[in-house]
C-alpha cells in the first residue's frame, strides 16, 4: 500500500468519525465509538460502522449519512455494517463521556456486562438482580437516584430520576 | 470450512431462531397502547423492537446462507404457517400480563444463556449477532424477572394470577431444549450450541426467581411441543393474519 492511500484512508477515517449522530446530534459516532475501520477494495473505500444495538432505526440514517459525507468530500466509497467485535458503552471515548454527562446523559460502569440470576455483581451485591452500578446524578452529582423505568425514549437508555435535586435524567445501557 | 450439507442445515437452524425472535416479539407489540401503565408502554415495544433487529439479522443471514434470492422479507412475511419452526411457547396469546412477563422470563433467560454459548460458535456472522445479543437480552431478563417476583410475592390476587401463568405456560417450556436432525447436523459441526446443555442452568435461574417470588414449579411431566415441525397451535394463524396482511395484500410494499 502506497503512502499516499494510507494518508486517503486516514482523511477519509476523519471524515467518518465526524459525522454526528442523528438521536444525540452533540457527539460524533468517532466519539460514540461505532466507527470500525475504513478500508480500500479496488479502487473503492469501504467504511465499516457498527451498530449500538440489533434493532437500533438509527443505523439506517447513519449509514446514509456517513456516505453522504464521504461523498461530499470527494472520496469513492461504501458502508458496511460490522458486528463483530460487538459495540458496548466501553467504546465511547472520554470527550463523548463528557458531553453525554453535559447533556443529562449517564452511563454504566465500564466494563460492565449481563449477568445471570445467579451470579453476584462485581459490588458483592447479592444475586437475583443485581443493578450494574451506582448511578450518579450527571446535574447534582448525588449518587440517590433511582430507576424510573427500565426502557427509555431509545432503546439505548433507561429513565432515572434524582433524589437529592428530583431532575430526571437517562442512563446510557452498557448494550 | 461450511460445506453444502452444513450451510443447508443451518439455514433450517437460522429461520428457526430467526422466527421464535419474529413471533414472541409481534406478540410482545399487541401490548402497544395496551399496557397496564406508561412506563410498561414504553418497554414492551422496546422489548419487540430488540426481537426484531435480533431475527432481521438472522433472517438476512439465513437467505443469503439459502442462496436463492429471498430476502430477510420474504422470510418474515411470506412463509405459509407449517414452514414456521418457531416453538409454541412464544406464540401464546398474551392473555395477562403476568402470562405475558413469564413468558417473556422463560424464553429471555434461555436466550441469554443460549447467546452466551454461541459466542463459541466456528461461524463468525452468528459470533457477531450473539455479541451483541447477549447484552440486549439481559435487560429483557431483569425486567421480566422482576415482575414475576413482584406479582408473585405481591397481593393474594396477583399471585394467584401468577401461579396461573405458571401452571398453563409450564409445559410450554420444554421445547425450548429440544433438538431436530438438523439442527444435531450443527451442533456436531460446530456451528450451534446444544440447548440441551442449557437446560440445567435455564432451571437453576428460574427456581432461584420461583423461590423469591415464593410461586411453585409444577411438575410439568407432559412437555407440549410442535411448533420446531411446524404444527402450530389455533391463535399462530389470527397472529400470522395480522403480521403479514400489509405484505400480502400490497406485495412489496416498503417504508
Amino acid at each position: 500500500m502506497s503512502a499516499q492511500q494510507q494518508t486517503q484512508e486516514q482523511a477519509a477515517f476523519e471524515v467518518v468519525a465526524g459525522v454526528c449522530d442523528p438521536e444525540l446530534p452533540f457527539i460524533t459516532i468517532g466519539e460514540l465509538g461505532i466507527v470500525r475501520a475504513v478500508v480500500r477494495r479496488g479502487d473503492q473505500l469501504v467504511a465499516k460502522i457498527a451498530p449500538t444495538y440489533l434493532g437500533c432505526p438509527a443505523v439506517k440514517v447513519i449509514e446514509e449519512d456517513v456516505l453522504n459525507a464521504l461523498l461530499k468530500a470527494g472520496f469513492n466509497a461504501t458502508v458496511e455494517r460490522q458486528l463483530n467485535p460487538a459495540w458496548t458503552s466501553d467504546w465511547i471515548s472520554e470527550s463523548g463521556r463528557k458531553k453525554l454527562q453535559a447533556n443529562g446523559i449517564v452511563m454504566e460502569e465500564k466494563g460492565g456486562r449481563p449477568r445471570l440470576f445467579t451470579e453476584a455483581n462485581s459490588r458483592g451485591l447479592p444475586p437475583l438482580f443485581p443493578e450494574a452500578s451506582i448511578v450518579v446524578c450527571p446535574h447534582c452529582g448525588s449518587s440517590d437516584t433511582n430507576m424510573v423505568s427500565r426502557f427509555g425514549s431509545t432503546p439505548c437508555k433507561s429513565q432515572y430520576c434524582c433524589n437529592a435535586c428530583t431532575e430526571p435524567f437517562e442512563l446510557f445501557k452498557c448494550h | 470450512m461450511v460445506d453444502a450439507k452444513d450451510t443447508d442445515a443451518l439455514y433450517q437452524c437460522v429461520v428457526q431462531i430467526a422466527d421464535d425472535h419474529l413471533i414472541i416479539g409481534h406478540r410482545l407489540s399487541e401490548w402497544c397502547g395496551h399496557a397496564p401503565m406508561l412506563e410498561e408502554d414504553l418497554s414492551m415495544p422496546n422489548m419487540a423492537l430488540d426481537m426484531l433487529g435480533q431475527c432481521r439479522h438472522l433472517y438476512s443471514y439465513a437467505a443469503s446462507l439459502e442462496g436463492k434470492g429471498r430476502s430477510e422479507d420474504d422470510l418474515a412475511y411470506l412463509r405459509v404457517d407449517r414452514e414456521y419452526r418457531n416453538c409454541l411457547l412464544v406464540e401464546k396469546p398474551n392473555t395477562d400480563f403476568a402470562h405475558t412477563m413469564l413468558r417473556q422470563l422463560y424464553f429471555a433467560t434461555f436466550m441469554q444463556l443460549y447467546w452466551q454459548a454461541l459466542g463459541n460458535s466456528r461461524d463468525e456472522t452468528l459470533v457477531g449477532i450473539a455479541g451483541k445479543a447477549e447484552k440486549e437480552v439481559a435487560y429483557h431478563v431483569r425486567h421480566a424477572g422482576e415482575w414475576v417476583v413482584r406479582l408473585g410475592d405481591g397481593t393474594q390476587h396477583s399471585a394467584m394470577r401468577m401461579q396461573t401463568a405458571v401452571d398453563h405456560l409450564h409445559g410450554y417450556a420444554g421445547e425450548l431444549f429440544k433438538v431436530s436432525g438438523d439442527y444435531q447436523h450443527c451442533i456436531d459441526a460446530e456451528l450451534l450450541p446444544d440447548p440441551r446443555v442449557l437446560q440445567a442452568p435455564w432451571q437453576q435461574c428460574m427456581d432461584a426467581v420461583f423461590k423469591k417470588a415464593q410461586l411453585s414449579m409444577p411438575d410439568a411431566p407432559i412437555s407440549i411441543e410442535g411448533g420446531r415441525d411446524g404444527l402450530h397451535t389455533e391463535s399462530f394463524g389470527y397472529l400470522l393474519a395480522e403480521l403479514q396482511y400489509m405484505q400480502r395484500s400490497y406485495p412489496g410494499l416498503a417504508w
